[in-house]
């Protein structure tokens, strides 16, 4: 084919990203909205994902995204401590919980969580705490360990417990929820982390996770965190057994609880791993499926600040990518992390300041630390 | 027209220019490489990519990386595989093992191997005159084998001409030519992390002779290590210019250098947005090429599948077997059936290819 022929087989000679490329793929009352920051339908999440144009939807995540962060990455130095996986929940998708006695199963001490944060690397400046729903450790323990946590490590912010593990603690007390992100809030948690998600179409969430709280209360327990002053994050597990509708659902979920409360500071879309899940999936998730869902999420996340490149479940050069396509946060020094590298995680269990940032740089962005409430560190 | 992307005027100027025939110069691909938006380079990536293969398939190769040798003189820098002669650990393949290589990769469905090794100062170009002979008779498979290095290391061990040294190996039965060894086409950079490799020139004009004389080769350029960011454009120049005069390059891959185990540890890993950025300029510069490939091996399924819409159509190999990469750290693998479903769940057709990129039957198994 000569040079000339070749050339006119393009599209009216339109190479770049623009309008007519949008129009010319369906997409173009989708970009309107966009442009001018009207909330997108499920009927358009729907569209959004009928798209199998990745970089159409990729830009678009990214016109989103610049507009809400320039060209920002958010970072931070934390260090995550999962305190046992002793868990009574039996979640399908699980590869992290063990029953009491079972091999493998740990409890860390009061002295155990204090240890692992002064071995560290690094001071920590948010302290991730999660665990499974031990069936008997009291509330009194955490009040304890944060009282000495806090004592000891006054600069680091404390972000411990998913809405399920509140549940459990109020359900093992016999007091509320309420009651136990007040106390929770005394001794210095002021961050909840957005774990126990996965998803809240109801169906679905009782085929994976049956005992699990479920999404109604899910929300209900955010709801009161935010009441109560605190800050949340929220998640998505997706690429299970669940449907496109319900991926849309539960990103509609949040962002109405969002309208009510607030709080939210940062989704988190976790692509489920299948190494060594129990559950098995005909379909696992390509890399551009992981792509397209976080993009979406961003799309239609219009009250949600920050999305999470959570580069424990994506893998450090897929979360890089992610931050093209609406992620704008890094998450962090990580440090030990057992939730995702139990079920197969192939990332690495930590990574340093200068790695971070040369990263995010190499990626074409400034990085940016942050605290754990997504305040800017100068 | 307003740009919904970060590229500034002038990287709209150059699309344009692209999207009107013209053929873009070196600070046209400089400047690509800086400042474009990655979304516009990917469309534009993509869409050439589309035009020259309008038919939505993406090809592999079912072969087999057999390294006859890790005993090397070179030294380079970078490389994380090879054994200096007098040291321990050298190996050379006996012909037990090399058959048994072979047949396996036959038994898969096994096309090609690719065979590469160090440059060994105790084999003659008899050695290998024998072992393609040998393989030739014996197994219905195409040679790809012996980069240009290992070509300029032959002529000089013995005395006589590459063309000469390349005659005598197609005449023993060599196919094709694999592009590795070029590392960055600029003699300043090589001199630096393989100062014992052949140059540039010598790099070229094993490709311009072996082309000459009838056989197609690859081209690969690994970047990330000391080379500057417009060393990577020359190189992708210098190839533009052989494959205007011999049209011989079937294929261009790019990939990463991988720090780990190699004397360059402190080379900061390149991000898998430069490798997508750097692919897509890639297949913008070298308008004279048909065919790109992706790099799972460096960059992991993930990134290899999104590199299918920054101007890649083709999944490299199946790789078998591959040594190198993996001395250097990074140890990904994939079946044929692994990469048949990235490609098509990224809304491609998986095609089983040959070294010369002509389409096979697909297998019944």
């Amino acid at each position: 084919m000569d040079r000339t022929e070749f050339y006119l087989r393009f599209n009216k000679g339109e190479l770049m990203i623009s309008k007519e490329y949008f129009e010319k793929i369906g997409l173009g009352s989708i970009l309107d909205k966009v442009l001018t920051g009207e909330r997108l339908s499920i009927a358009d999440g729907h569209t959004l994902y009928r798209c199998t144009d990745i970089t159409a939807l990729g830009a678009l995540a990214s016109i989103v995204r610049r507009k809400l962060h320039g060209n920002k990455t958010f970072y931070v130095l934390n260090r995550h401590i999962n305190y046992t996986n002793i868990c009574i929940n039996g979640c399908k998708f699980c590869a992290y919980a063990r029953e009491r006695g079972e091999d493998g199963s740990f409890q860390l001490s009061k002295d155990d969580i204090l240890d692992k944060l002064r071995s560290a690397p690094v001071a920590p400046r948010e302290i991730h705490v999660v665990g499974g729903c031990h069936p008997d450790i009291p509330l009194s323990f955490f009040e304890e360990s944060f009282i000495a946590v806090k004592k000891e490590f006054p600069q680091a912010t404390l972000k411990c417990f998913t809405a399920v593990e509140i549940a459990h603690f109020a359900k093992i007390e016999d007091i509320s929820t309420k009651e136990t992100l007040e106390r929770l809030r005394a001794v210095g948690v002021e961050i909840l982390p957005g774990g126990g998600a996965e998803i809240f179409a109801p169906e679905t969430r009782n085929k994976i996770c049956p005992k699990k709280l479920d999404g109604e209360n899910w929300l209900r327990v955010h709801d009161e965190a935010h009441s109560l002053g605190y800050t949340t994050n929220c998640t998505m597990l997706f690429g299970h057994v669940e449907s496109i509708a319900d991926r849309l659902d539960h990103l509609d979920q949040l962002r109405k609880q969002q309208d009510v409360s607030g709080g939210f500071n940062c989704f988190i879309p976790l692509p489920f791993l299948t190494e060594n899940s129990a559950l098995k999936i005909d379909n696992p998730l390509t890399g551009i499926d992981e792509l397209k869902t976080i993009a979406i999420s961003r799309l239609m996340l219009d009250n949600i600040p920050h999305i999470k490149a959570y580069w424990v479940m994506l893998t450090v050069k897929q979360a890089q990518t992610a931050l093209h396509y609406g992620a704008d946060d890094f998450d962090g020094t990580v440090v030990e992390e057992k939730i995702g590298h139990m079920a197969g995680a192939s990332s690495e269990q930590a990574l340093g300041r200068k790695e971070l940032e040369e990263m995010i740089i190499g990626c074409g962005f400034v990085p940016v630390e942050r605290d754990a409430a997504f305040n800017e560190i100068s | 027209m307003t740009s919904l992307t970060q590229s500034p005027a002038e990287v709209l100027e150059i699309g344009a220019k692209i999207a009107a025939g013209e053929r873009i110069n070196f600070d046209d691909a400089n400047t690509l490489l800086e400042k474009a938006d990655l979304f516009d380079l990917g469309s534009m990536a993509h869409q050439i990519r589309m035009a020259k293969h309008p038919d939505m398939n993406v090809t592999y190769v079912v072969d087999r990386n057999i390294n006859y040798s890790n005993i090397c003189t070179c030294g380079c820098k970078f490389c994380a595989f090879y054994v200096a002669p007098e040291q321990e650990g050298g190996f050379v393949i006996s012909r037990e093992e090399l058959e048994q290589k072979l047949q396996e990769t036959v038994d898969l469905g096994g096309t090609q191997i690719l065979m590469q090794g160090g440059h060994n100062p105790d084999l003659p170009l008899t050695y290998y005159e024998d072992m393609l002979r040998f393989i030739k008779k014996n197994y219905p498979i195409h040679i790809h084998a012996f980069s240009p290095p290992e070509i300029v290391f032959f002529s000089e061990l013995e005395g006589i001409s590459v063309e000469a040294v390349l005659k005598r190996l197609i005449a023993a039965g060599l196919a094709s030519i694999p592009g590795g060894g070029a590392e960055i086409l600029v003699d300043e950079v090589r001199t630096k992390i393989s100062p014992n490799k052949c140059s540039t020139e010598q790099w070229l004009g094993v490709m311009e002779t072996a082309h000459n004389l009838g056989i197609r080769t690859t081209a690969t350029m690994m970047f990330g290590h000391e080379e500057k960011p417009a060393d990577r454009i020359s190189h992708l120049f210098a190839l533009r210019e052989v494959q205007d005069r011999t049209g011989g390059f079937t294929a261009f891959i790019p990939w990463t250098f991988q720090p780990d185990n190699t004397n360059i540890p402190n080379a900061r890993r390149m991000t898998s947005i430069e490798y997508l950025r750097m692919l897509a300029v890639s297949r913008i510069v070298l308008d004279n090429f048909d065919n790109l490939q992706v790099s799972w091996v460096t960059m992991g399924p993930k990134i290899a599948q999104l590199a299918l819409f920054y101007g890649g159509n083709d999944f490299g190999s199946t790789m078998i077997e591959e040594n190198v990469v993996k001395a250097a750290g990074v140890s990904f693998s994939l079946s044929e059936d692994e990469i048949g479903n990235l490609i098509t769940r990224a809304g491609f057709t998986p095609r089983q290819r040959n070294m010369e990129y002509g389409l096979l039957e697909p297998r019944n198994d």
